[in-house]
This record gives structure tokens, C-alpha cells and sequence, in this order.
């Protein structure tokens, strides 16, 4: 079913009586030609260009719970292209450019919405870097701008200017960031990938991968064994747990980031504000909520909720940065499982196993790269090249040392 | 959370400074293989239930401490000092 402004008033007038399910629930069959674990953004993704670039509809989405259960909707949807090194600015660009098309090839309204994103700077040799950044952002073909404090007070007057602590400096803003509804883009991808014939399999636990002489035979599952001749692993924060089962051990460790949400105000923030002196970013939903968050809690866990400290961090750096909100309330805090890697960079690669593909350490950057890990994961397995975009996000780049650390912190998962 | 430091007794986690897996402790000789130093340094079991990682208390004794715990439940098991351990030197 296509969906339109008429479809909506025609089933409106009807008693909306007409509209069907947006996929099927079949039963996984015996063999595929592609199986991918992991019914996340990522994987979804994966399927719908695998059917819809190369041709790949005889293929399959396992997903142990519900499909948009892990991440993808617990994320705080900051979409942006405001990436330094080789590798990830042209990725990352590539990503925002499908981003800015996506609603009209999926059918799908993911309401992404190009608000614009500001990362402030406190310090001068804060604002070398986002001058550096900036002009490599333009050079990467996408759009940065330093703002002066004048613009800024313009723009966002209930800034905390003038303390004496962290003073603003200015920001780079970049007009094309902004946010998109989560959910809606794993639905969106799910249904188109379901209209071109993939099977997506809810409750499907990938419990073993089953390896014959180097290469990939399928998996085994909690509803039953599946064969495949490629296996694609998308599992995000559990990435680790599902590779061992092919007995690889990843440059990978999961840490829990925390999240927060007030309860609904009237439009107050309108574009994506970034601290540049602690750890919390903030937006603003379109129910009004006030969506904002921080850094990981800093040890690696698998609990989907985290400690208190970070809420404490998070919520002191909020209130040093624009102490009008101190008086909403917040409504609801969780947590989500990042696979960390020790560059803060993903991978999207083979694996020594022949058929077996990784797509994973995505740390907590891995909403914005939603369209362009699929695009980029559906080329590696279809034509078992990478694409151009996605060529140093290789597996090995720790052991040759082509290390990918944007933020220079070093070689440790935790600091990215 | 708390940990429990041998020295300074239950202490609250924003006293320590995590550094990562036990297996930072198995530094490989220095003409060790390449592989053995990306092994020790980036690949990890990354395991969901018991582990065992690396906390120094910075900002109490300055002690390395080596803490098992559960990465599913937050629950801390046990935790030693780095050199307090058999064969440490
Ligand atoms: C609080 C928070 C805020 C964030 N904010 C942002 C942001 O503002 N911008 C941004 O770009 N990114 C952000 N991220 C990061 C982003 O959400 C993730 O990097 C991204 O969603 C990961 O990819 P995914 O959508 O495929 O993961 P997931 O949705 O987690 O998909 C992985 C799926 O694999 C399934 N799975 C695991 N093991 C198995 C198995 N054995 N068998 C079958 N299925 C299995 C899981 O159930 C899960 O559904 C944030 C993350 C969190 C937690
Ligand atoms: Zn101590």
C-alpha cells in the first residue's frame, strides 16, 4: 500500500477501516541466499538495499526480539555530517545526503527534520579546532559556519553567556544537522524491505553460526536452524556476543549510554544544542519533550540503564549551559547498550570466515549512519567489495595501526 | 555502584577511574608478535555476565585494583589490588 496525504483523508472519511499491516510475520524458510542477525536500523537497512540496489530478495532479517527494540528506538536521533578524518567525512556525508531523501524512497515519513546542530566552543583553542573542523566540512562538501557570540545570543538567548566558568566563545553550526523520528526509521526501512520480498523474523534468537571449512553454511536459531551462502551481523551493542559465536573476537566492548526526557513544553529549543565543555547535548521532540544526554557511564556493562553519577554529570552540565530548564521535569531516563571500538570508529567488513560480514562498532554515532551503513554494508555483501564511502572501516585497521581516532583520546574503548 | 578497595573500604564509583579488560595486565615482551600486542591492546571477549576489569582509585589510596564483576547486573563480586595478586612483583 502506497501511503499519501489522500490515502490518509480517504481512509479518514471510511473510518480508517482500510489500512493493512506495514509487513508480513512469515515463518522463516529452510535457506536463503542472505540472512543478516539483527532487525535493527542497521540491519534493516542492510536488507532493504540489498533487495533494493542488488537485486537480493531471497533473503532474511533475524531478530531475537522485536524489530526496532534495540537502539534504533532508544536513541536521541541526532542526525549530522560534521566529521574530520578521511574515512568518516566522506561516510558520514554520503549518510546525510540519503538522510535528505529518504522520506520519498522509503514512502515513509521518518519526520526528519534539518533544524541545524551547534557545537559550542569555550576556549580559544576550542575554537581553532571547530574553525579546522569546519573548513574540512566544507571541503568535504557539506555545509559549517562559525557563529559569533552576537549571532548566538540571537539565536539562543537563554544561553548562560556571561559566567565566569565556561564563557561562550561561539559555535559551528552546521544548517543541515538535526534530528528524525527513530522508530519510524526502522519501520520505514522494515517495510520496504518487506514490499520487495524480505522476510523479517521477530523472536529469532541467532544462537550459533554454522562454519564448514572456513566458510559460512547458515545459522541456528530459536526457531530452528536456517541455512544461508551470506551472513551479515548487525548487532550493535551485542555485536561481541554474536561474533564469538563464530569464534572471532572483536576490537569491541559494550558500554551503557544514558538518555533523558522531560515532559512536554511549548517550543523553546529549536535546533541541536552541544555543550562544549561537558558532556550533554539537547533537543527539543515535536511532542515537546526536551531529549537531551551525555557521555557513556564509562565501564563496560550490558544493563540497559546506568548509574547515577552520569545522570548527576549530565544534569549539572545541562544547568551551567541554560539554567532555564532547571525547572521541567524530567519524565523518563534509560539506557543503551554501545559497542565501543579503540578509535571510536565503526567497521563494516569481511571476516576471516568466508560469507560472513561484520557491521558493528558503532559507538554512539550510529543513528546518523543508519542509511549509509546499510547502502555501504548491502555493496560489501552483495558484490564482496566495500564501497568507496566505507573502504578504512576495515576489521583489521588495529592490528596494521590505521587507526581511525576522531577525537584523538587514544587507544582505549571507553574514551570515544 | 561501590567498590569495595582493599585499603580504603566501600567507596563510591566516582572515586576510580576504569581503565578497561584484565587483559591490559597481560602486556606481551616488547618483540612480542603484532599479534599478540592487538590482542592485549583492541580485541576483547567482551563478555554479558562475569568479568573482570581494571579500576584505579584515584582519588583515594592510588591502588590498581582488579574487580570481578557482572556487566548484566552491575553487581561487584570481588576486588583485589593489582599487587596484591600471586606472582606480582
Ligand atoms: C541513549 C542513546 C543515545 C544515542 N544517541 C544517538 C544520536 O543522537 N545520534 C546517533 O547517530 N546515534 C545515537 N545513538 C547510537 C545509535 O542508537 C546506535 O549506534 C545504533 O542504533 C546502532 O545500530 P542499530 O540501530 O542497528 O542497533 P540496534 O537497534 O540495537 O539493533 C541491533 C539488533 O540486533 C538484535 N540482536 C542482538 N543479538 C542478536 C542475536 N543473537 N540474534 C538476533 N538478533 C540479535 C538486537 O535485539 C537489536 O534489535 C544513541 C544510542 C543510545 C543508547
Ligand atoms: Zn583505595
Amino acid at each position: 500500500m502506497r501511503y499519501s496525504a489522500l490515502k490518509i483523508f480517504t481512509e479518514g472519511l471510511f473510518g480508517n477501516k482500510g489500512w493493512t499491516p506495514a509487513w508480513r510475520t512469515p515463518d522463516p524458510k529452510a535457506d536463503y541466499d542472505a540472512v543478516i542477525i539483527g532487525g535493527g536500523g542497521h540491519g534493516l537497512a542492510t536488507a532493504y538495499y540489498l533487495a533494493k540496489n542488488h537485486g537480493l530478495t531471497n533473503i532474511a532479517v533475524l531478530e531475537k526480539s522485536y524489530l526496532g527494540g534495540g537502539n534504533v528506538g532508544r536513541n536521541t536521533t541526532i542526525v549530522r555530517a560534521n566529521y574530520f578524518m578521511p574515512g568518516n567525512s566522506e561516510f558520514y556525508s554520503h549518510s546525510l545526503r540519503l538522510w535528505e531523501g529518504l522520506e520519498a524512497d522509503l514512502n515513509y515519513n521518518v519526520m526528519h527534520s534539518q533544524r541545524g546542530q551547534v557545537v559550542l566552543f569555550h576556549s580559544d583553542g576550542q575554537r581553532d579546532a571547530q574553525i579546522r573542523r569546519a573548513n574540512a566540512i566544507v571541503n568535504q562538501g557539506d555545509d559549517a559556519e562559525i557563529m559569533s557570540v552576537d549571532q548566538l545570543r540571537a539565536e539562543f538567548p537563554y544561553l548562560d553567556y556571561d559566567q565566569t566558568r565556561f564563557p561562550i566563545y561561539g559555535g559551528m553550526m552546521q544548517r543541515r544537522a538535526g534530528t528524525a523520528r527513530h522508530d519510524a526509521v526502522a519501520w520505514g526501512y522494515a517495510r520496504g524491505a518487506d514490499q520487495r520480498g524480505v522476510d523479517l523474523i521477530q523472536n529469532c534468537e541467532v544462537t550459533g553460526i554454522d562454519i564448514e571449512n572456513g566458510v559460512v553454511k547458515g545459522v541456528q536459531t530459536t526457531r530452528g536452524p536456517i541455512r544461508a551462502k551470506k551472513v551479515g551481523m548487525c548487532a550493535a551493542g551485542r555485536s561481541g556476543q554474536v561474533a564469538a559465536l563464530a569464534g572471532l573476537r572483536l576490537p569491541i566492548e559494550s558500554h551503557v549510554l544514558q538518555a533523558f526526557v522531560t515532559e512536554g513544553l511549548k517550543p523553546v529549543i529549536d535546533s541541536v544544542i552541544s555543550f562544549g565543555m561537558g558532556h550533554f547535548y539537547i533537543s527539543q521532540s515535536d511532542k515537546g519533550g526536551l531529549v537531551f544526554g551525555g557521555d557513556i557511564d564509562m565501564y563496560a556493562s550490558y544493563a540497559a540503564r546506568g548509574n547515577l553519577p552520569m545522570v548527576e554529570h549530565v544534569m549539572e552540565a545541562g544547568m551551567t549551559l541554560m539554567p532555564m530548564i532547571g525547572r521541567a521535569k524530567v519524565l523518563r531516563a534509560w539506557g543503551g547498550i554501545m559497542d565501543m571500538t579503540p578509535d571510536g570508529s565503526p567497521i563494516i567488513d569481511k571476516t576471516p570466515v568466508e560469507g560472513l560480514y561484520v557491521d558493528a562498532g558503532w559507538n554512539y554515532g550510529g543513528f546518523k549512519a543508519t542509511p549509509a551503513s546499510g547502502w555501504c554494508m548491502a555493496h560489501l555483501m552483495a558484490t564482496n567489495e566495500p564501497h568507496e564511502v566505507a573502504r578504512r572501516f576495515r576489521l583489521d585497521r588495529f592490528r596494521t595501526g590505521h587507526l581511525m581516532d576522531e577525537e584523538g583520546t587514544g587507544s582505549q574503548h571507553n574514551l570515544h | 555502584m561501590r567498590l569495595n578497595c582493599p585499603l580504603c573500604g566501600p567507596r563510591d564509583r566516582r572515586e576510580f577511574y576504569y581503565s578497561g579488560s584484565e587483559d591490559l595486565l597481560n602486556r606481551p615482551a616488547a618483540d612480542a608478535t603484532v599479534e599478540a600486542w592487538n590482542d592485549m591492546l583492541h580485541l576483547r571477549l567482551n563478555p554479558a555476565g562475569v568479568t573482570r576489569d581494571l579500576w584505579y582509585h584515584e582519588t583515594g589510596c592510588g591502588s590498581w585494583l582488579l574487580v570481578t564483576r557482572n556487566t548484566v547486573t552491575h553487581e561487584i563480586l570481588a576486588t583485589e589490588r593489582v599487587a596484591d595478586r600471586k606472582g606480582a612483583a
